[in-house]
């Protein structure tokens, strides 16, 4: 299965995400550069973390416009999966593939730090290896990662069992102290009405090595690989 | 065919957190400034462009935040009329 991985000017996850579908996941993956308009026939498509464009305007508002993102929206009307990252949730929203939107940190601050994060739904393309209400340990490193959306909204994706990650303690409490950012609801992550396209703050890229203090993200990837392949 | 100035205030929606207003209004508070009771913090935008009249300038301001410039799920614009630039 061949990953495309999109690199916007700014971005600085891309080397990473390669690494953990080409090193870790043993599956083929590929840059894709922001101006082209070819998505190398590649399988899933991974917007990865950093700050393209600089942030300017809003996070990932300047980046949707970027001419590779025609392509990705075509791909995820298809169904083809999308994994945003980080930045790459918040060019998602933007880009209208996922609703709502991503805010400064409620507490103002860069927050880099292990967060934990409770499986809502396994029974989707990015969780099926997961077990529901299972606690993941999976660093998060944003400035903007406070999700909001008007309450209808948030209503229906929980109903919809659209909401798929939360921000949790150890116990798998959804505490305000395990809540990196104000997140409503503890929302760190979520997926669109196909399924097909999840965007999460939390990095499971960077959580794909015991050395680097977990591998807890490995499955997420794993589970893409199980759905699309069956 | 004219040349026109318009500002664009964008400010975040009300009702919603806004962390930034919040931490000046008790910088103010901690300053003297005990009256105030809210501040938020957005943006202002001067766009020149060519266009037809003033309306049809203002027309197309509003357009551009509608899709790029204020995101409609977090935000709200006000545009100023347009001047002669």
């Amino acid at each position: 299965m061949k990953f495309g991985i999109v690199t916007f000017p700014g971005s600085n996850c891309d080397y990473d995400a390669f690494h953990a579908v080409t090193d870790v996941l043993g599956e083929e993956a590929t840059y894709l550069w922001h101006k082209d308009h070819d998505l190398q026939a590649s399988d899933v498509i991974i917007l990865p973390g950093g700050f393209s464009y600089g942030d300017y305007l809003r996070a990932g508002a300047i980046a949707r416009f970027s001419p590779i993102m025609q392509e990705v929206a075509a791909h995820a009307k298809g169904g083809g999966p999308v994994l945003g990252i980080c930045n790459g949730f918040q060019i998602a929203c933007e880009a209208g593939l996922l609703p709502g939107a991503l805010m400064r940190n409620s507490h103002l601050q860069f927050v880099s730090a292990e967060a934990r994060i409770r499986v809502e739904t396994a029974d989707t393309m990015f969780t099926n290896l997961y077990e529901r209400g299972e606690i993941l340990r999976i660093p998060v490193a944003h400035g903007d990662g406070r999700y909001v959306a008007p309450a209808g909204v948030l209503e229906e994706l929980e109903a919809e069992g659209r909401v798929i990650f939360k921000y949790a303690d150890a116990s798998g409490n959804l505490s305000a102290d395990a809540n990196p950012n104000g997140s409503e609801r503890n929302i760190a992550g979520i997926i669109s009405e196909g399924g097909n396209v999840l965007g999460m703050m939390p990095h499971p890229e960077r959580a794909c090595s015991p050395l680097l203090g977990s591998n807890d993200g490995v499955r997420l990837l794993e589970s893409i690989l199980a759905r699309v392949a069956a | 065919m004219g040349k026109f100035r318009i500002a664009v205030h964008i400010t975040p929606r009300k009702g919603l957190l806004d962390p930034q207003g919040n931490a000046v209004k008790d910088a103010l508070h901690t300053l003297g400034f005990k009256p105030v009771k809210d501040v938020h913090i957005g943006r202002y935008i001067v766009i020149e462009t060519d266009a037809y009249d003033a309306i049809a300038a203002e027309e197309t301001v509003t357009e551009m935040c509608r899709k790029l410039l204020a995101n409609p799920v977090t935000e709200d614009f006000e545009i100023e009329s347009a001047v002669h630039a």
